[in-house]
């Protein structure tokens, strides 16, 4: 049974991407067939963080409006066959998706995989609102900061009442995703703590991913984070969070990086 | 417990209290107002419409503030009124 998984925030910059490719290659290596589909049109940028960029020939647009058939549009990922992209155009603007085309799309999407996790772009326009339209689940990437937390509660309310489940009086399922989480910082008291924020969004835990050098250098390199430095810790996180998704109890962990003397001497964090 | 020792002896305060707090009060109005019209742009629609029965108005210069207070909340509205506002009204008179 295929599930259509929006991976969401409203907030710019808080690992929407990111967390796209770290999920979608650790559940293609569990041996699901996985696309991930870029809905951030004119700022694309999923193809850059799967290290697919010199491959895209099709889009989504081109696939929404006929020009191109879906399977010329999905570029296979070199590493794992079973994990394939759909990326978003950088040209079109973001009008061209249309509710129907979309939908046709992810009706299409559902048919050939077990995952199709719709890479939402930021903010509540156009863009994000088609990304959530048909998910049947979506994971909320907060970052412990106020703005974030603001932001992550008026997209719940979205996909409480904007998605077709919501229309039907049905229930998306949705999970929370904390991002670039300092555990140093947060028992210090200067960053929210993850009780506080699964209290204020009242939505489950998903997962508790460390602010990490590692995302930056996967990034550089174009391979998902789980994929990249599979001993570190946002990769464990990623991959435990896959677990999760696919209805395995796991242990929740709150991540503390391993830091040497000297970073520990320098304060040296993530970029 | 030694955290908070740690930070008597630092003097500093923790912020994620307060972050904690601001949020609570903040989204629990937000949540209020969802799916409601919003009050402000109506307010200025409405106002707009019962002040140009009578006077020309630009329909820029004319803003709807709300401040929300612990006790009470004060609502500004601020017309601009342009200067031969007099011979108008002598003239439709």
């Amino acid at each position: 049974m295929s599930k259509v998984l929006v991976v969401t925030s409203g907030k710019g910059g808080v690992g929407k991407t990111t967390t796209t490719a770290a999920l979608g290659a650790a559940l293609a290596q569990r041996g699901d067939k996985v696309v991930v589909v870029d809905f951030d049109v004119g700022l694309r940028n999923l193809d850059l963080v799967m290290g697919a960029e010199r491959r895209v020939v099709f889009d989504l647009i081109n696939v929404v409006q006929g020009v191109a058939k879906l399977p010329q549009a999905l570029i296979r990922d070199k590493r794992l066959e079973n994990l394939w992209l759909l990326p978003a155009s950088q040209t079109r603007d973001k009008d061209a998706l249309t509710e129907q085309g979309v939908g046709n799309v992810i009706a299409d999407l559902r048919s050939r995989f077990d995952w199709v996790i719709c890479d939402s772009p930021a903010g509540i326009e156009r863009g994000a609102s088609m990304a959530m339209r048909y998910a049947d689940e979506a994971v909320i990437v907060t970052n412990p900061e106020v703005s974030s937390v603001r932001d992550s509660d008026r997209i719940i309310g979205m996909l409480d009442s904007k998605t077709v489940r919501a229309e039907k009086g049905e229930r998306v399922t949705k999970h929370i995703l904390i991002t670039r989480y300092d555990s140093s910082r947060a028992s210090r008291g200067e960053m929210l703590s993850i009780d506080d924020i699964l209290e204020i969004l009242a939505t489950p835990l998903l997962g508790i991913i460390p602010e990490s050098q590692d995302v930056l250098k996967a990034s550089n390199v174009g391979t998902p984070v789980t994929l990249a430095n599979t001993d570190g810790a946002p990769a464990r996180a990623y991959i435990d969070a896959a677990k999760r998704l696919c209805g395995e109890t796991v242990a929740m962990h709150i991540p503390a990086e391993r830091r040497g003397l000297m970073d520990r001497l320098l304060r040296r964090r993530a970029a | 417990m030694s955290m908070g020792l740690l930070r008597l002896l630092r003097g500093n305060k923790a912020s994620a209290p307060v972050a904690r707090e601001r949020l609570q009060i903040l989204l629990a109005h937000e949540r209020g107002q969802r799916g409601q019209p919003d009050l402000l742009g109506v307010l200025r629609e409405e106002i707009l419409a019962v002040v140009s029965k009578h006077v020309t108005l630009d329909p820029t210069k004319v803003i709807v503030r709300l401040e929300r207070g612990d006790e009470v909340s004060t609502l500004e509205v601020d017309i601009e009124v342009p200067n031969d506002i007099e011979r108008k009204r002598v003239a439709v008179g």
